[in-house]
């Protein structure tokens, strides 16, 4: 243990007129971690899955991103490769090595697809989501082979495929799942909350798209 | 070594300010923008005010365990392959980083929007090592290429125009053509897009601030708009977050609850664009991110404040509505304060990290209005902490003489209410008798601070205190 480390501890303590063998305290923080208790959650995420979707897709659309709605699994490349083409971008895409992506019909269209992490090269990239947030109309992205994170940052242009029934009211449900899929106190490398395309208002404070992320964000709701 | 400071001259720095037009023309667009953007986002949002309420609960909360969830975070992110270091000042905060960008052979780092790191003066500390330190949020990327400090928290080059960012980008740009169009802001953004792109795939350390540090899992959390500090922390082999030590959150949904406040007291966006989670190092079978993951946390001064008046300043988030609402900082802008940290905010927390002697002209630069205490997402009673700072610079004889003998005399009267009211009703009635002919004064002595810029008005009648009581007499 360093020197600042215990000097620094010690000087808060000292400030705070606190000690370090003070047991009510320590149990008062193991209890707020272990409960993780919820707060003052808006309402405004909150319905069924159909008013779920339909609030991301308003929330989503209100801060620049393109939303589609398709039925099934067997619509999605027909629906990237009809938003490619309308908006004159080639027929590419850069995607990971998640399963569900993988096997979807994109024989049928003209896409020619690569697998892997982004090494700045890539126009085009699609990633599958973990879960969307109504309330903000935010996606989840986690890092990993299935979804590599620079596939989120370099492209122009980042296609994300959500399942309808994944999108949760708010970003407590989905720390929920993210719990139960990793265990309580765990994380993945990173976590990904994407809320519409890169902008900077950095220029007189006028709101530009395409930063230094995508310029381009299309979200593709199954179901 | 901290950022140099020039807070002791507040007062030439804002007189400079006030002459500038070019910078009062900026300054426009932060009074229009920003007040309204947050009124919206508010008004969006029912639970607002409540969640305001959550957001300064937690803060304090956090404070008064502080040395325990930091035990906590630092086991966390050790249990994720991370390391967190401690640093007690500025200098070894960047003495920290130095050594770790040096022991990789780093030559060239690429750094996301982080305000602690300017206060440690991070920069000049890896230029001097002979490493480039690349500034990746466009306002940052402007302001360094201009040699200039942030002069607003979440808006760096907020005090300028399109006209100045285009002359800088042809004076350092000299690779592109001569004559190529600028005219529209998408060519500026276009232009540094791909200036720093090159720049992302070479450097070889990502240094991002954060926003939170989350004790349950040991997570570092950024928030950003541009996606630089992503790519900043992503594409390296090491990623080095430097945070203050007060910005921990303990679990997860303490965090979502801050989040709710952060983006709409800043930008009046419901949410920013990318809020990224991190957490330890490349995974096993991770194809991309970072192979190593330090967490510097910074005291430098934090913890001497724990404890004291200015404790509740330890709770803010960094979102900058305090100076988006001040009429003083519309009026002189950052620089004029003259270190790191501007507007309401800075004006408390200066003193505090840098000294009285420093910093004590700033909480002086207020006028009580009130308006950041009422915007403040974690409500820090920021009129009332700058009074604290009056009274420090008054009991430690910093103030000027004229303002200790002037404070004197009123004081002397102030206690005597009777004299107090024979003097001022002389008093007015002598200056009623003097102004009658023209109303106004030009010249008064004792107040030529006054009237060197505007006349003073004739007083007409009683005094405040002779009407109150006539008033109150006849309501009874």
């Amino acid at each position: 243990m360093s020197e600042a480390r215990d000097e620094i501890l010690a000087g808060i303590r000292r400030s705070l007129g606190v000690s370090a063998t003070d047991t009510t305290r320590r149990q008062i923080v193991e209890a707020r971690i272990a409960a993780a208790a919820r707060g003052v959650l808006p309402q405004r995420g909150e319905g069924a899955v159909p008013t779920r979707a339909a609030t991301f897709q308003a929330q989503a659309e209100s801060v620049a991103a393109s939303v589609a709605r398709v039925a099934g699994d067997a619509d999605i490349p027909a629906e990237i490769a009809r938003f490619l083409r309308e908006n004159n971008l080639p027929a590419t895409l850069r995607m990971g090595e998640d399963t569900r992506l993988g096997a979807l019909p994109w024989d049928a269209t003209t896409i020619g697809i690569s697998k892997g992490p982004s090494n700045g090269d890539d126009l085009n990239a699609v990633s599958h989501a973990e879960a969307g947030v109504a309330e903000t109309g935010t996606l989840v992205l986690v890092s990993g082979p299935d979804n590599p994170t620079t596939l989120n940052f370099l492209p122009d242009n980042h296609i994300v495929v959500l399942r309808a029934d994944a999108i949760a009211a708010n970003y407590e449900d989905v720390w929920s799942e993210l719990r139960t899929r990793f265990g309580k106190g765990l994380m993945p490398r990173t976590v990904n909350l994407i809320t519409g395309p890169s902008r900077s208002a950095d220029i007189e404070q006028k709101m530009l798209l395409g930063a230094h992320g995508p310029r381009r964000l299309h979200i593709v709701i199954v179901g | 070594m901290s950022a140099h400071a020039t807070s002791p001259q507040f007062k030439d720095n804002a007189h400079r300010a006030l002459q500038d037009t070019q910078l009062q023309k900026a300054l426009g667009n932060v009074r229009h923008n920003f007040i309204e953007r947050r009124a919206q986002a508010a008004a969006r949002l029912p639970e607002f005010e409540a969640l305001r309420d959550q957001a300064r609960d937690l803060r304090d909360h956090v404070l008064a365990h502080l040395d325990l969830y930091l035990e906590i975070y630092e086991r966390k992110v050790t249990e994720a392959g991370g390391h967190v270091h401690f640093a007690r000042t500025a200098e070894e905060a960047s003495r920290i980083v130095v050594d770790l960008a040096k022991a990789r052979g780093a030559k060239i780092v690429t750094k996301g929007k982080s305000m602690v790191s300017e206060e440690i003066g991070l920069n000049a500390a890896l230029e001097r090592a002979g490493i480039e330190a690349v500034e990746t949020d466009l306002g940052e990327y402007i302001i360094q290429l201009r040699g200039e400090a942030p002069s607003h928290i979440i808006a760096p080059a907020v005090h300028l125009n399109q006209e100045d960012i285009e002359s800088d980008f042809r004076r350092v740009h000299t690779w592109l053509p001569k004559d190529r169009d600028l005219e529209a802001p998408e060519s500026l953004l276009a232009e540094a897009r791909a200036t720093l792109r090159a720049k992302f795939l070479a450097s070889d350390i990502g240094i991002t601030g954060a926003n939170f540090l989350v004790a349950e899992t040991g997570t570092s959390i950024i928030v950003t708009n541009e996606g630089n500090g992503d790519l900043t922390q992503t594409l390296p082999k090491m990623h080095v977050v430097v945070a203050s030590i007060e910005k921990i959150a303990p679990t997860l949904e303490d965090v979502a609850g801050i989040m709710r406040v952060l983006a709409r007291s800043a930008t009046g966006q419901d949410m920013s664009v990318y809020t990224t989670l991190s957490t330890g190092p490349r995974r096993p079978g991770d194809v991309d991110g970072p192979e190593e993951y330090h967490v510097v946390l910074v005291d430098n001064g934090r913890s001497n404040m724990l404890g004291t008046d200015f404790e509740d300043m330890l709770r803010c988030i960094r979102c900058g509505a305090c100076m988006n609402h001040c009429p003083v900082y519309h009026a002189v802008g950052g620089h004029a304060y003259g270190w790191v940290y501007p507007g309401p905010m800075g004006a408390v927390l200066t003193p505090s990290l840098i000294g009285v002697d420093q910093g004590g002209h700033l909480p002086n630069a207020s006028t009580f209005c009130g308006r950041c205490e009422s915007v403040c997402p974690v409500r820090i009673p920021l009129p009332k902490l700058m009074r604290h700072w009056r009274e420090r610079e008054f009991e430690r004889h910093l103030s000027p003489a004229t303002v200790r003998s002037g404070l004197a005399v009123w004081a002397f009267f102030a206690k005597r209410p009777k004299l107090y009211a024979l003097s001022a009703r002389i008093g007015i009635g002598l200056m009623g008798l003097a102004g009658r002919s023209r109303g106004r004064f030009a010249w008064m002595p004792f107040a030529g601070g006054w009237t060197k810029y505007r006349d003073l008005p004739a007083p007409q009648g009683q005094t405040f205190q002779a009407m109150f009581k006539r008033q109150r007499g006849a309501s009874r």
